[in-house]
């Protein structure tokens, strides 16, 4: 079990060296001449010097790379550009924000998706599973802008229910915050129920016709008992799993819904610095998108392993 | 060699029809009979069609902006209203579909050509390639692609090609690791070996005797990713990072005028919305027509 | 007289394919008496699981009853409602099928998995445990409590099984459906399972329908037989009589495709029987069997036979079967042979080893296989799963590369590790067929394009020539011509497997492996390939290395024969100096583990445990955990080399040849069988 968790910790860890390499591709060396990126093809060339002096961008790649990243993993993100405050400062807030958001929007979402899907693999091909894997999938594959804008057009608009500006005014109890809240969370349900239900149709549905589902029925098991105990017991933990992975998938969904619904959060901090060219904001941001994209991953896959006997005893011996 | 005759041998009778093309001509019965692929066939072929005609089918010049007439809800005379320039909302929504959907399927085309190849070596190969190439995967995947593309479009700037790239580089890794799965089934099975046992090189191996097995998921994977290519698209140029700002664009559109819903004022951010919607979800009724034709 | 256990009256079922009903069963009648054990005996395709699943009310979606009646203990079970047929399920009818490993729920744990059966009959948790506990202490597990706690992954493909039937046996039901339960298992392994189920069905008195596409299982296991053809059972009767003196033709023909009895390929040639099995739903007036039959006549195409009782409890559903035996042999029965090639060995294995890295353990596949194989002749490779025979094939053809210090040669010439890295020559001359013709042979590609392109690559040739020559490869496999324009999906097994045979000459190979050629195949197409592939050796000179786990196989076309276990040779010699005494304990065990349809059963031994694993051999000799002959502490502390016993026999054994003659004419020690876990 130990060397099991030690391989995937090692794995991850590579997988976060590259992450920042990438990160790092994007922000500094893909530009080009940074300075020169952020004040324009008109700025004055001392300026841009200037400023290329102040973000360290005139020192060697591999100089910078190292400055930029022992920096960070010593807490120290450096200061905005386009706020003028430490980036730290920015991103703390911004991820409790977006924490809150994503939180709400799971527990909506993960009942009623698996929900859906095991009721759709039970009744499979018949019309009950086609509408819903044909809505949950027609949903899932629409913009979060498109869907956020029919949600606030309709109950916002038309139907006056919920606000639509997700920042609850400062002091507001927990029911008022949620009521505010409720639109981008729905807006991130409908994002993520189809894909969710797919999942857990597709698992069902394997489980459903393995020989051992057929052992129970042979038995003479009533087949609800099959279903709770043979089907969904073997059916369910991968799914969860993969839902667990899905938590990137909500992040990037983020960038828009938070700027849609003018939400204080990761994603609208991520588009504010990409909109002002604030590149060391930006790149220490979407380090952060990936590092927590990472560690639920790493979780998740422990958590599962620890839950599956064979992965479990297959890494004990 | 002398081939030994024997009258009595058995003779080779084909019992069975060409299962192969019995199995193709299936699946296009089956997709011309499902209701999802039809529709979404019916969806997706017209906004080709306003893609390559626009400016011939719009009523209206979508560029001339009606200064008199700004924000005017739907009528006979504007059946989708006007915008905040005054400008025609049903044309702008029958000309902005060019501009997702020269981007998106060139975008897929590359993602789809890289991807496929990198599976194909990765899963074939093995070894330590591939686990280095899997991990870049994995660093890729890491990051929505929202944000990865939001990065490298603010680090090189907006543009048609920069678009292209960057969706198309985006999605090489995913489709790397589907086409890797696929071409990992196939690595195990015999022919590969009794390729290798006459002398093929690996090339040969790989796209003459692997790729032709490894279609259907590519395919599939295609039809998925052109959906998402499109929602990519839409997505930054709601965002503003759209290719082309001076041409219709429907997530430009809409990113203009929401700010007037508050206000009352639907009509110009509702009618490109739809328009996304119905493109991207009739892609995606295709994608799953086929994927379910290759399945049964 | 009481009423049978189980009877099946004229049962149709049809399954439901792209819009049409076609006919699986065809009115099929049988009946079990109670404690009677019934065998359901046929090849491939011929719906022998569909009458299981028919009999259980579990046949698939589209699957339906149109007919006939099935009765149980009296009971119609097809006017059963779905709460009267799980009571059924629950008490009375229990079925084990193939691979356990799959029938078993992987996240339960055994013990609650045994125990929900009693559960169901409203036994309380803590009975139900313990009751589990019994049972599976019936089917001689003999640690019950430490195996109630494992996951079924951790058990071996044996011991799955009989937690299986431990499962099945639970409810003591009145009839014990057995399908293919030991398909898939090893020689050793099937032969303990065998045996427990006749044990246990004597103690308790359970109906069994025995399904097997094995004849000589049916024939161990079964009191009476049924032989099902084309959904029809074509003939019925006590299962020694069946087998003795069959008198249906498709009978005839099945016996007679089968190598049995020590016969060997210069003896004679195998019978076949010709054309192929109906399609299923096709619409047939006369006989089933007409088509293929040499004895039919005009009657046999236009009306069905009646089922013709034949006293004794035989019956037989043909016009003629009283000249049934006089069938004409459809392949005639005399061959040319090649004399066995001497001189200087073609392929020269020196210390082959292969050792593969596993979740950091080291697993020797291969250890130190040391061959010569002469020209001309059919070295035979016999083995269970993990005795390395696959490696060792993969390791001769370059695919996987052997450990440093193993040295291959090929005419004099060494061979290269990896096959990339081999002349052009030695490629052509060392070729392959493998087991499987489906993942053998690319499905997108046409037998034209298949043949073409290794003629193009191992010979050079192009155009007009190669047209020419892969005709003649064609014609040389007994392929048809008017075939090579399609794709491999549309050949039936014994079709598709011809092509890759086919395929393997296009180089004029020297020597061609044959990976477990005719195990993927039904015993009618099997006797046709190892013809084929006997008449071929001769015609060109080749060489075999001939891969198979099934003894009768290899002994029909074998020279030579190397017995593998866990890597290692163990036995070598001519094939009838291994097939008769003195043998090697292992090559011995292995004998007396395969039933046969003589009946005939040699001194039965049955080997301890598991075959254990390569990632940890025992000590001493490998084989001295299992070993009923076992000598004394020698075997446990030092490995015996391989050595030769007699001219031209050599043995990896401590116990000298004339010490080994003596034991192996008395039976074995009673007591050599006990019972281990895994």
């Amino acid at each position: 079990m130990g060397r099991f968790l030690l391989k995937r910790l090692g794995l991850a860890s590579i997988t976060l060296f590259l992450l920042t390499i990438i990160v790092f591709f994007g922000a500094q060396v893909l530009p080009g001449n940074v300075g020169r990126r952020i004040l324009g093809p008109f700025a004055d060339q001392a300026a841009v010097d200037n400023l290329n002096h102040q973000l360290g961008t005139d020192q060697p790649l591999l100089t910078q790379y190292w400055n930029w990243i022992s920096d960070f993993f010593r807490g120290d993100l450096g200061d905005s550009l386009a706020y003028h405050v430490p980036v730290s400062t920015l991103i703390g807030n911004a991820l409790e924000h977006s924490l809150k958001l994503a939180a709400f929007a799971f527990v909506l979402v993960v009942p009623l998706a698996i929900f859906g899907g095991v009721v759709a693999a039970l009744k499979r091909d018949r019309p009950t599973d086609r509408v819903i894997t044909l809505t949950g999938l027609s949903l899932t594959v629409v913009p979060e802008f498109v869907t956020g804008i029919m949600l606030i057009l309709i109950f916002g608009l038309w139907l006056g229910l919920f606000p639509v500006s997700a920042d609850a005014p400062d002091g507001s109890s927990i029911l008022t915050q949620l009521k505010y809240l409720f639109l981008p969370a729905l807006t991130l349900v409908i994002l993520l129920f189809g894909y969710i239900a797919r999942i857990t149709r597709a698992g069902t549905i394997e489980s459903l016709d393995a020989d051992y589902t057929r052992t129970a029925f042979l038995k003479g098991l009533p087949r609800r008992m099959v279903i709770r105990r043979h089907v969904l017991r073997n059916s369910l933990l991968p799914t969860i799993a993969v839902v667990a992975t899905q938590t990137g998938y909500l992040l990037g969904g983020l960038v828009v819904i938070e700027t849609l619904f003018n939400y204080p959060g990761m994603g609208r901090l991520i588009f504010t610095a990409a909109t002002q060219k604030d590149f060391p904001l930006l790149e220490s941001a979407v380090l952060i998108v990936g590092i927590v994209f990472l560690v639920t991953t790493l979780l998740a896959d422990v958590a599962y392993s620890l839950l599956n006997p064979r992965i479990r005893y297959a890494a004990a011996e | 060699m002398s081939a030994v005759q024997d009258p009595a041998a058995p003779i080779a009778i084909p019992t069975q029809p060409d299962q192969a093309a019995i199995a193709r001509r299936e699946r296009l019965r089956f997709l011309r009979r499902s209701p999802t692929f039809v529709i979404g066939c019916v969806l997706v072929g017209m906004w080709v069609i306003c893609a390559i005609f626009g400016n011939a089918i719009a009523p209206k010049n979508p560029e001339f902006p009606d200064v008199l007439n700004k924000l005017v809800a739907p009528s006979a005379d504007h059946l989708f209203g006007t915008d905040r320039l005054g400008r025609d909302v049903l044309s702008r929504v029958i000309v902005g579909a060019r501009a997702v959907l020269v981007i998106a399927p060139l975008a897929t085309l590359l993602g789809t050509l890289l991807g496929t190849t990198i599976g194909l070596v990765t899963g074939y190969f093995r070894g330590f390639v591939d686990e280095v190439i899997m991990r870049i995967v994995d660093a890729v995947l890491a990051i929505p692609i929202i944000i990865i593309a939001l990065l490298a479009v603010v680090a090189l700037g907006p543009s048609r090609v920069t678009l292209i790239l960057v969706i198309g580089l985006v999605f090489t890794p995913i489709i790397a690791k589907t086409v890797r799965a696929a071409v990992l089934g196939e690595a195990r099975l015999e022919y590969v070996q009794a390729a290798r046992l006459r002398n093929e090189r690996a090339p040969y191996v790989l796209f003459g005797e692997i790729l032709p097995n490894v279609m259907g998921p590519v395919v599939v994977e295609f039809t998925v990713r052109l959906g998402y290519a499109i929602f990519t698209v839409a997505t930054l140029s709601f965002l503003g990072f759209g290719a082309d700002p001076s041409i219709p664009d429907w997530g430009q559109d809409i990113s203009q005028h929401y700010q007037f819903i508050s206000g009352g004022v639907w009509w110009p951010v509702l009618f490109p919305a739809l328009a996304i919607a119905t493109l991207i979800v009739g892609i995606n009724l295709i994608a799953d027509a086929i994927a379910q034709s290759f399945e049964r | 007289m009481t009423d049978p256990a189980i009877e099946l009256k004229d049962l149709e079922v049809v399954y439901r394919v792209r819009g049409t009903d076609r006919s699986v069963l065809r009115g099929v009648s049988l009946s079990i008496q109670p404690g009677e054990s019934f065998g359901l005996v046929g090849e491939s395709g011929c719906g022998k699981t569909t009458a299981a699943f028919a009999i259980m009310r579990y046949l698939p979606r589209n699957g339906r009853v149109m007919d006939g009646s099935i009765t149980v203990n009296g009971q119609d079970l097809l006017a059963m409602g779905g709460a009267e047929v799980r009571r059924l399920r629950a008490t009375t009818l229990s079925m084990v099928y193939q691979d356990p490993a799959a029938a078993l729920n992987p996240s339960i744990r055994i013990g609650p998995q045994v125990a929900e059966a009693y559960e169901l009959m409203g036994v309380d948790r803590g009975a139900a445990s313990e009751r589990a506990r019994e049972i599976l202490a019936k089917v001689q597990i003999s640690d019950p409590p430490r195996v109630m706690r494992r996951y079924p992954h951790q058990l071996s493909g044996g011991m799955q099984q009989r937690v299986v039937i431990a499962m099945a046996l639970a409810k003591d039901p009145t009839l014990l459906i057995l399908d293919e339960p030991t398909t898939g298992l090893d020689a050793t392994v099937e032969a303990e399972v065998l045996d427990l189920v006749q044990a246990l069905r004597q103690e308790f008195g359970t109906s069994v329908l025995f399904i097997s596409h094995n004849l000589a299982v049916i024939a161990k296991m079964c009191e009476r037989v049924g032989v099902l053809y084309a959904g029809r059972v074509v003939e019925e009767g006590p299962a020694d009589q069946v087998f003795q003196d069959p008198r249906h033709p498709y009978t005839v023909g099945l016996l007679r495709c089968i190598p049995r009895g020590g016969v060997r390929k210069d003896e004679m040639a195998l019978d076949t029987i010709p054309g192929f099995l109906p399609r299923l739903g096709a619409e047939i007036p006369g006989c089933v069997f007409e088509p293929r039959c040499g004895l039919a006549e005009e009657i046999c195409g236009t009306e069905e036979p009646p089922l013709y009782p034949l006293g004794n409890g035989r019956a037989s559903r043909c016009y003629f079967h009283e000249r049934a035996h006089l069938l004409p042999r459809n392949a005639p029965a005399q061959i040319a042979t090649a004399r066995q090639g001497n001189g200087s060995p073609l392929l020269k294995i020196d210390n082959a080893a292969k050792t593969f890295r596993q979740d950091g353990q080291d697993v020797r596949a291969l250890v130190d296989v040391s061959l010569d194989i002469k020209p001309g002749e059919v070295l035979g490779l016999v083995g269970e799963s993990g005795s390395g025979k696959t490696t060792f094939a993969r390791v001769l053809l370059g695919l996987t590369a052997p450990d440093p210090g193993s040295e291959l040669e090929l005419e004099g010439k060494p061979l290269a590790p990896k096959v990339e890295k081999r002349p052009e020559e030695q490629i052509r001359a060392l070729q392959v067929v493998f087991q499987n013709p489906d993942g053998a042979l690319n499905r997108r590609f046409s037998v034209r394009r298949i043949l073409g392109r290794a003629l193009t690559k191992l010979r050079g040739l192009r155009g007009t020539a190669r047209d020419e020559r892969t005709r003649e490869l064609a014609s040389a496999v007994r392929f048809d011509e008017s075939l090579l324009a399609v794709r491999p999906a549309q050949l039936s097994g014994g079709l598709k497997q011809r092509v890759a045979i086919a395929r393997a000459f296009a180089g004029d190979p020297r020597v061609v492996l044959c990976d477990e050629p005719t195990s993927a195949l039904d015993v009618s197409v099997q006797a046709a390939i190892l013809n084929l592939l006997a008449e071929l050796q001769v015609g060109e000179g080749v060489t075999y290395l001939f891969i198979s786990h099934d003894l009768g196989v290899v002994r029909y076309i074998s020279d030579r024969i190397a017995v593998l276990y866990l890597g290692r040779v163990m036995e070598l010699g001519d094939a009838e100096t291994v097939f008769g005494p003195p043998h090697h304990p292992y090559t011995e065990a292995l004998l007396s583990a395969v039933p046969t349809l003589e009946g005939t059963e040699r001194a039965r031994i049955r080997l301890e445990g598991e075959i254990p694993s390569a990632s940890d051999p025992p000590s001493g000799c490998v084989f001295h955990t299992r070993c009923p002959r076992k000598w004394g502490a020698i075997c446990e502390q030092e490995e015996p080399p391989l050595k030769e016993v007699e001219p031209g026999h050599f043995m990896r054994c401590h116990i000298p040849l004339e010490e080994l003659r003596r034991l192996q004419e008395t039976p074995p020690p009673a007591s050599a069988y006990s019972k281990t876990t895994s």
